[in-house]
């Protein structure tokens, strides 16, 4: 079985149908199995609804989120067809929630826009579609919901299309140009046109419906083993410090001397006997073996999990990262980050957090706000004093040690991190690394 | 559309290298991890997993079991062998010594169940060993509160689970600071569905207690479902014991994990059968689920598994 990995988020307001939607993918896909439905069909009725299933119950998971009719935090869904094996990230849509919009869209590959038909493209889908676009999702398929309720107008369809393509032109132009796909499908989720089935009530479309656009979007140039190498030492593996344990296929004496460097590669591949460097100290060796537990590679590729040897003993821990000499990232301490505010304390110019980079964490002190994002003209406006919830804004920071990192834009892996409040531990902001970073002072 | 122009990870690998992932960021950020191992299907796969992200070296952390006394002698056997196999330290907490200490107070009756005491023996274990990190074989697919529940799912100084206040979880970042006696329950398998694991367990030919294939069993049917006839059962009125053809699809106490009529008897036939249910696993074989539309939730709120 070699089926691969789809992850898309569904972006939409509460009343797009966004849960409908859902839903209908798989309840249409037979993704639904019998106790769930029976479970919907009691729930439906209860709640005293027209008889018909309500689907959207279905992803409904908390019990303040039936009672209100809401979606309160970030659901996933898992469906699989002959094809594809999907993850669905289901975000909630409220403006106050956007920070679960953020954080579905950071592990999707293809983001689903949902549009009402009726309202046009309203401030929440713009939100939605800046925020699948600033977090690097390089496709977007907007669903232009509720056909059914503007009589499948072609005519209509086509006005939104335009209306949403001046919206990505936007997103896709500015200072720093990004590569944004976008499709368009019309449909019905309550009556599942152009959902998993074409529909016959939309003859002028000749698209594919939703699910077949999702088995067949590529995603393979957004994969990151396309990209330089980049090896972030999670952990080191050293039998000779633990107790006595049988390890298959390693005798005594060879364990006593192991020492490997153990972690995911988030970038690349690395090949037996390249050269590497290992930042931020910048040492050279080669690799002397690629372990796994299924045995010795050649060659790994991302995203995998394994253990790397090196020929020679370099001071390496946690928090390193192993690439090759010749298409090193930045090393730094001082850089420029888009962040995503994500706490009721606002962020402010002076203060501190723990900023968490690939495998490692350090204080990191905002040393300026540079700008707050408009969302709704996408224009970067003046300072602010400070970034409120759901705020997103060019952030100044300065890392107490000096972090190994890529533009966001060019890896999302190396060019992300989280911010952490020192005191109450929460998790306070998403960053994402500005393409031209200042580098001082390594 | 182009093609690829390296190959992709199957879908298997790819769940696989992320489980490995969040396994070493756990050895590494916190103090005292344990792994929470019952002798099911996902807590077996967890063990695969932490062989794959440790060895040649031992597991940063010792397996626990909270022990209802009500398990299936199948899977205490199988428990214990495999434990020993990997030359791993087990620690077993009991709910009967919960009972005896006074800490809960044993259900009566025909419907009695140990499986809302299991939380106060976990905890009080969690507790008194000091763990900050939990590891658990729970999945997203199972249920829809877990659908909501992050990777690193935050338990506060009580255990308790705050799903309307849990911490954003972005990329593969996860925050592993907690203040001295909150603790992280932590799910590898997060992004796993019941066929992925099935799959997976095939994949590396991994060995399962007996039950979870077809085997013969005195049993009787309660609610619609087949529960397993033993010393501890107090049979209703009208309820008969027969024997039947059952296997399991879910290990939980025997007072309250109904077994499945069906023939599969190897992991080929077990995969198939999976690959073509229409029911869930828990919808099919666990009681304590269909108490209300939102039991799960309030047991996880309450700092159950």
């Amino acid at each position: 079985m070699t089926l691969d990995l789809l992850r898309f988020t569904t972006a939409g307001s509460v009343d797009d149908g966004k849960s409908t939607l859902i839903g209908r993918l798989l309840y249409d896909s037979k993704q639904v199995f019998e106790d769930q439905l029976a479970q919907v069909a009691q729930a439906s009725e209860r709640r005293g609804g027209s008889g018909a299933l309500d689907l959207a119950l279905l992803t409904d998971g908390l019990r303040a989120e039936r009672e209100q009719g809401i979606t309160i935090d970030v659901a996933y869904r898992y469906f699989a067809t002959a094809r594809r094996r999907f993850i669905i990230a289901d975000c909630p849509g409220h403006r106050q929630y956007t920070r679960n919009m953020v954080t579905g869209a950071s592990t999707a590959d293809v983001a689903v826009v949902l549009i009402d038909a009726r309202n046009g493209v309203v401030e929440q889908s713009k939100r939605h579609a800046f925020v699948s676009a600033l977090l690097g999702i390089p496709h977007m398929v907007v669903a232009i919901n509720k056909m059914d309720l503007v009589g499948f107008s072609r005519e209509r369809y086509e006005e939104l299309v335009e209306e949403f393509e001046g919206f990505a032109r936007k997103l896709r132009g500015g200072k720093n140009p990004r590569r944004i796909d976008t499709s368009y499908i019309p449909m019905s989720a309550l009556d599942g046109d152009n959902v998993v089935e074409g529909s016959p009530r939309t003859p002028w479309y000749d698209g594919p419906p939703l699910l077949e656009w999702l088995e067949q979007v590529d995603v393979a140039y957004d994969h990151p083993d396309g990209r330089p190498a980049r090896f972030p030492v999670q952990w080191v593996i050293r039998p000779a410090n633990g107790a006595a344990a049988p390890a298959a296929g390693v005798d005594a004496g060879e364990r006593l001397d192991y020492r490997g460097y153990s972690g995911q590669l988030a970038s690349g591949a690395l090949r037996v006997g390249e050269e590497v460097a290992v930042l931020p100290a910048g040492a050279r060796t080669r690799i002397a073996g690629i372990d796994t537990y299924d045995g010795e590679l050649e060659e790994a590729l991302a995203p995998m999990s394994l253990t790397l040897r090196l020929e020679d003993d370099l001071d390496i821990s946690r928090g390193d990262l192993i690439c090759h000499p010749d298409e090193a990232p930045a090393v730094a301490r001082e850089f420029e980050a888009d962040v995503c505010w994500m706490a009721e304390q606002p962020l402010r110019a002076g203060a501190r957090y723990v900023l968490k980079h690939t495998s490692h964490s350090s204080i990191a002190a905002v040393d300026a706000i540079e700008d707050v994002i408009d969302v709704h003209t996408l224009a970067r406006v003046e300072p602010p004093a400070q970034l409120e919830l759901n705020d997103i804004g060019r952030v100044r920071l300065r890392t107490r040690a000096p972090l190994a990192f890529d533009p966001y834009a060019s890896n999302r892996r190396t060019g992300s991190f989280i911010l952490i409040d020192q005191d109450g531990n929460g998790t306070v902001g998403a960053g994402m690394i500005a393409q031209t970073p200042v580098v001082l002072g390594a | 559309m182009s093609v690829a122009t390296r190959p992709q990870l199957s879908h298997l690998r790819a769940l696989e290298s992320e489980a490995i992932h969040v396994m070493r960021e756990v050895a590494a950020e916190f103090e005292r991890p344990v792994l929470l191992f019952s002798g099911g299907k996902d807590s077996i796969v967890l063990l695969r997993l932490a062989e794959k992200a440790f060895r040649p070296a031992p597991f940063p952390f010792p397996l626990m079991h909270v022990d209802t006394g009500h398990n299936f002698p199948e899977v205490i056997e199988y428990r214990d062998r495999r434990v020993a196999e990997l030359g791993e330290r087990l620690i077993v907490a009991s709910v009967q010594d919960s009972i005896d200490q006074g800490r809960v107070v044993e259900e009566k009756g025909p419907r009695a169940s140990r499986n809302k005491l299991q939380t106060v023996t976990l905890l009080d274990a969690i507790a008194e060993h000091g763990f900050d990190a939990a590891f658990g074989g729970a999945r997203r697919d199972e249920e829809r509160a877990r659908a909501k529940e992050r990777v690193f799912s935050f338990r506060d100084d009580f255990g308790q689970w705050d799903p309307k206040n849990q911490r954003p979880e972005l990329w593969n970042l996860y925050n592993g600071r907690i203040h001295k006696g909150e603790h992280v329950r932590v799910f590898p398998l997060s992004n796993w569905t019941e066929l992925d694991v099935w799959e997976y367990i095939d994949q590396e030919q991994l060995e399962i207690p007996s039950i979870y294939f077809a085997h013969e069993r005195q049993v009787f049917e309660r609610d619609d479902m087949l529960y397993a006839f033993w010393e501890g059962t107090e049979l209703l009125d009208g309820e008969q014991t027969f024997t039947e053809t059952v296997r399991y699809r879910t290990v939980g106490d025997m007072s309250c994990t109904g077994g499945v009529r069906s023939l599969a008897a190897t992991l080929e036939e077990v995969v198939l059968e999976i690959a073509s249910t229409r029911i869930t696993e828990r919808g099919e074989t666990r009681a304590d689920d269909r108490v209300s539309e939102a039991a799960m939730e309030d047991r996880k709120k309450a700092g159950y598994f």
